[in-house]
């Protein structure tokens, strides 16, 4: 599975729950996500690279703010991807996150990867660090912070709440548990058939 | 140049080209007080507001644009750039006015429903307003009928929309949809644009021009409007 390496720990967990000893894992740079025009042609170099060396290639993407060129790199590699517009949706299942995204659209998302690096990817990613001033263009809009946690811990919720406090909007937390990316991970190794957003619903 | 050394230069002591020339790198380092000044000191030489304008501003931004194209420069150095320019047309803005010059088109522009980002189209307006075109900003989260009630009020050249979503940029499709719908679609130049599109997404929903960066929307509405002027 060519994957972002923002999902990297929760693959890894679901693979080893299930012992799934046969699917190898190799990640793309989490920072893409601040350049989504740039994750599909490094999607294919990585599928073109690897494509000898497996039985079978699965893209560990959603959409991700792609606008579908990931999806045209996927149906011209002949693999699939997974499910969904990104992986917050992924997380919390379509239904909950349409609603969370329903009863509030200035929501700003972190998973715990994110919330573990958003001084890196946020706050110096967006050039915050460097200009303050820009903080309010980028956040002005926002109004609540939603922090889709994979696990359990203290550290990485205080993290988020942190954020939270740094951008001046409320907090919320939703435990999504890997729930989730377990079922759609099951379908892929199951191969029982394409992966369809509507089996990501769950 | 370090810090120090711009706090050295004296703006108003620097001859007409070189403190154009200034202003250029000011904008370039995103420098917003400075380049107030130096519009402030131009007037006050006797040049006329669209004089400064283009020259100074206008030439600013697209030596950024084109840095901002070729890797060079990154968002976060073009937002301040686009700042510092902000502040310059805060000054030229009623001076433009007061000359009763016609615009050389009118834009309608605004986000999508369900969605609040707005950086894109904030650059995509001031560009527009720096090269002449009286833009209608209508802000985030608009429904359909806030863009048709828009155009309805300020009969636009142009109707420009943007999305950062994947999951809302097929509400650009319903708007494009409801004008044809409504028999007014050839009247407007659709221009499109936005993080997740591309130009297969403008083509497919219908729109005349996918731009995929601020300087592309202007190139594109003067082109377009030109076309349309022509027939």
């Amino acid at each position: 599975m060519i994957a972002c390496g923002a999902l990297a720990h929760e693959l890894v967990r679901v693979r080893d729950l299930n012992n799934w000893n046969h699917i190898e894992f190799q990640c793309l740079p989490a920072s893409l996500h601040n350049h989504p025009e740039k994750i599909p042609e490094a999607v294919r170099e990585k599928v073109r690279e690897n494509r000898d060396h497996f039985s079978k290639i699965f893209i560990g993407y959603a959409d991700c703010g792609t606008g579908g060129l990931l999806d045209k790199v996927i149906s011209e590699e002949g693999i699939e991807r997974l499910p969904g517009a990104h992986c917050y949706e992924l997380f919390a299942g379509s239904e909950k996150f349409n609603a969370l995204h329903e009863s509030e659209i200035g929501t700003f998302y972190l998973t715990d990867y994110l919330a573990d690096n958003f001084d890196r990817l946020i706050i110096e990613g967006l050039g915050i660090d460097r200009y303050p001033e820009l903080k309010d263009q980028y956040f002005g809009h926002y109004k609540k912070l939603v922090y889709l946690a994979q696990k359990e811990d203290p550290k990485t919720e205080q993290k988020a709440c942190k954020a939270a406090e740094f951008l001046g909007i409320a907090y919320q937390q939703e435990l999504t548990g890997d729930t989730e990316l377990n079922e759609v991970l099951k379908v892929v190794v199951n191969d029982s058939g394409p992966v369809s957003d509507k089996q990501a619903q769950g | 140049m370090s810090e120090e050394e711009y706090d050295d230069i004296d703006l108003s002591a620097l001859p007409d080209e070189e403190l154009v020339e200034q202003m250029h790198d000011d904008l370039y380092d995103g420098l917003r007080d400075e380049i107030v000044e130096g519009t402030q000191i131009l007037l006050d030489r006797g040049w006329a507001a669209t004089k400064v304008l283009d020259e100074a501003l206008v030439e600013g931004m697209r030596i950024v644009g084109i840095d901002f194209r070729d890797g060079i420069l990154f968002v976060p150095e073009v937002l301040m750039s686009a700042n510092a320019m902000k502040g310059g047309m805060e000054i030229l803005r009623p001076l433009l006015a007061e000359t009763g010059a016609e615009p050389i088109g009118k834009m309608v522009i605004g986000t999508v429903k369900g969605d609040i980002h707005d950086i894109g189209k904030n650059l995509v307006s001031m560009m527009m307003e720096g090269a002449g075109f009286e833009v209608i900003d209508l802000g985030i989260d608009n429904p359909v009928e806030s863009y048709l009630e828009a155009l309805e009020q300020h009969q636009p050249d142009i109707l420009g929309m943007s999305a950062l979503l994947t999951t809302t940029m097929p509400y650009m499709k319903v708007v494009i949809d409801t004008l044809v719908e409504q028999g007014i679609r050839d009247d407007y130049i659709v221009l499109v644009g936005g993080a997740p599109l591309n130009e297969e997404f403008g083509k497919a929903i219908g729109a005349d021009a996918y731009c995929r960066d601020a300087a592309v929307a202007v190139e594109t509405a003067q082109a377009k409007i030109a076309e349309k002027r022509a027939a």
